[in-house]
């Protein structure tokens, strides 16, 4: 066997007079002229539309410079399911389930949403019951909406803990939302002049008992993230929009207050009779993505105190209106009584008739105004139906905040804008 | 009827045309095309309107085929907590097109990709008007027209047909960049192959 000999790069350069090996500094600069053209070459590179951190079938092409971001095309229109073209040929009640699956992490607000515009299209006012009750609705869909945002945006920058917290109470909600409306998701809670259901037994109780324990999740929350080093780190002075900006790229809901603009349709165009419950909105400074967080936290802090008022005014009486071109009759005086059969089998063929004109309502979503535009013939299925997506919209103004930051800021600001793909595409 | 309205038509004439108030109270008022640009930048910058949000841009085609097309934009100003819906009204048989906003507002951007995409109207001076929910070579029309069928023209072997034929590589080219940006500069026959649904193949490359 012979010897081997064998030349080894050292990290040094030699021995010093005295006999120790001298050392070359490190430095962190790359080496120059390894590969030749490299320098100032952009890489492409796609992100999604299957990507954890894409929260949905978002697809972004991304320019970067190194790591830097130099610019960002979104691609959306995946989950595109035609709902507003569906929706000129169905009645107006016959709508309701769609909006279930548009914004799906907060089905019951869209329920309410698309009820109030064919209301306001119709002329119709509903009872005194059925308001408190889509008021609670409302807030239990902006507590679990801004849950899930809550979970899924520590996950992306590396913070499990708050997920599992933000989970374990939005399940709480989900267990109320499935004993007053059977599902999970697919609620379709509204009817146009009231509701589906009125709410069980047991149901006010589970409710106010989670209103009370509710806050002190949003504190542990606090705790964990509100002066964490790493999350303020993370979230500080990344993706900021100016008032202005915010202004003229038509953001809404958290996204346009968190720059500073104190907008709220439930304070500004009040429905449902917000103006009489008490409460605030949160108003943020520097429109960067922790101020989005500050907003969130303390928004789902406001909609527990709307809840516990809700339940405390929560009158007796009937959810829906007291017509029945409208509402449909009782199925056991449908099978009994003649004039009810005839109403029932009106409505179920011919619908409910709407009058000639058009009406738009905007309420506050969880992520932005949702507004609902119908525009009739006289008909009983509209002409056109327009949802006026707040994701979609805010979604517009990612490329104009990820300009200039890191690939893995690009993640935060991202999740900060709150999407669901099934309302942008719709 | 009302105060803006009003103002409106004292500084525009007879471009601005009948105006009712909607069944949810807001204000409608229709704009001749010529001057929707102007009438929604006076909007915007007379201290007494304001008119400094954009809430929404839509269209609208009436079932009855002899109504023109409405191009429908909701204003409304955060100040004064107003709204406003302008309505641009557009003959079926002529061209279908208007002035984009998007100078006024960067959120019309996407709106008015989605109103082109769905109906078909062209926005003139729009940076970047693409398809946005349907894909780019999608040849079948334009989706919420009244003329579009539910289940769309194509017949469901025809659109498999064509899914199976895309090119998935197209779409992931350096190019796409670029053309995103300046899709008005690039040369004609460029966009003529963008147009065909042709590009992303790399040159020589058969």
């Amino acid at each position: 066997m012979s010897t081997r000999v064998v030349d080894v790069a050292l990290a040094t350069t030699g021995l010093d007079a005295s006999g120790r090996p001298v050392r070359v500094p490190l430095t962190a600069e790359p080496e120059r002229g390894g590969e030749p053209g490299l320098e100032g070459e952009h890489i492409l590179l796609n992100l999604g539309p299957q990507h954890p951190a894409t929260h949905g079938v978002l697809r972004l092409v991304v320019e970067l410079d190194g790591e830097t971001v130099v610019r960002v095309i979104p691609h959306v229109g995946y989950l595109h399911s035609g709902f507003e073209k569906l929706g000129e040929y169905r009645h107006y009640n016959q709508i309701i389930p769609l909006t279930d699956r548009t914004d799906y992490l907060s089905p019951m607000a869209n329920n309410v949403g698309l009820a109030l515009a064919a209301e306001r299209l119709m002329g119709i006012a509903i009872t005194p019951r059925c308001t408190v009750l889509r008021v609670l609705a409302c807030e239990m869909s902006r507590i679990i909406s801004h849950l899930v945002w809550l979970g899924t945006t520590s996950i992306d920058l590396g913070a499990f803990t708050p997920f599992l917290w933000a989970f374990q109470q939005r399940e709480r909600i989900y267990d109320l939302q499935e004993a007053w409306t059977g599902a999970r998701l697919t609620t379709s809670l509204t009817r146009v002049g009231g509701l589906m259901a009125d709410v069980p037994e047991g149901f006010v109780e589970g409710l106010r008992a989670f209103t009370r324990t509710f806050p002190k999740t949003l504190a542990e929350i606090d705790k964990v993230l509100t002066r964490n080093a790493v999350w303020a780190g993370r979230t500080q002075g990344i993706g900021v929009l100016s008032a202005a900006e915010a202004i003229n790229y038509s953001l809404s809901g958290p996204m346009l207050r968190a720059s500073g603009v104190p907008y709220d349709v439930r304070k500004d165009k009040p429905y449902l009779d917000y103006e009489t419950y008490d409460f605030e909105v949160p108003v943020g400074e520097h429109g960067d993505v922790y101020d989005r967080y500050l907003v969130r936290l303390e928004e789902c802090h406001q909609s527990n105190r709307i809840l516990a008022q809700a339940l405390d005014r929560l009158p007796d009486g009937p959810i829906n209106v007291d017509d029945p071109h409208v509402i449909l009759p009782p199925k056991s005086r449908a099978m009994s009584d003649m004039e009810a059969m005839i109403f029932h089998f009106k409505q179920i063929m011919d619908g409910v008739q709407a009058p000639v004109g058009e009406a738009y309502v905007g309420i506050e979503n969880p992520k932005g105004e949702l507004g609902n535009y119908f525009v009739s013939d006289g008909s009983a299925k509209p002409v056109r139906w327009r949802i006026r997506p707040p994701t979609f919209i805010n979604l517009a103004a990612l490329p104009r905040m990820a300009e200039g930051h890191l690939l893995s800021d690009l993640i935060a600001i991202n999740a900060s804008v709150d999407i669901v793909m099934g309302e942008v595409d719709r | 009827m009302n105060p803006t309205v009003d103002a409106l038509r004292a500084t525009f004439g007879d471009a601005i045309g009948r105006a009712h108030r909607a069944r949810d109270g807001d204000a409608v008022v229709v704009v001749r095309r010529e001057r929707l640009l102007d009438a929604l930048r006076w909007l915007r910058d007379t201290p007494d309107q304001r008119f400094d949000y954009l809430v929404d841009v839509t269209a609208v085609e009436y079932r009855d085929r002899e109504r023109p097309l409405e191009v429908v934009y909701f204003l409304r100003s955060l100040d004064r907590r107003a709204d406003l819906r302008v309505k641009v009204e557009l003959d079926p048989a002529g061209e279908l097109a208007v002035d984009s906003v998007v100078t006024l507002w960067a959120g019309a951007d996407w709106l008015e990709r989605e109103v082109y995409d769905m109906f078909g109207i062209t926005f003139h001076g729009h940076p970047d008007l693409r398809r946005i929910l349907m894909w780019e070579t999608y040849a079948e029309g334009y989706p919420l027209r009244k003329d579009f069928p539910l289940r769309g023209r194509f017949s469901r072997a025809e659109q498999v047909r064509q899914a199976l034929n895309a090119n998935p590589e197209a779409h992931y080219s350096l190019e796409e960049l670029s053309i995103a940006q300046a899709h008005a500069e690039l040369p004609a026959d460029m966009r003529g192959r963008l147009e065909r649904g042709e590009r992303g193949t790399v040159p020589g490359s058969a």
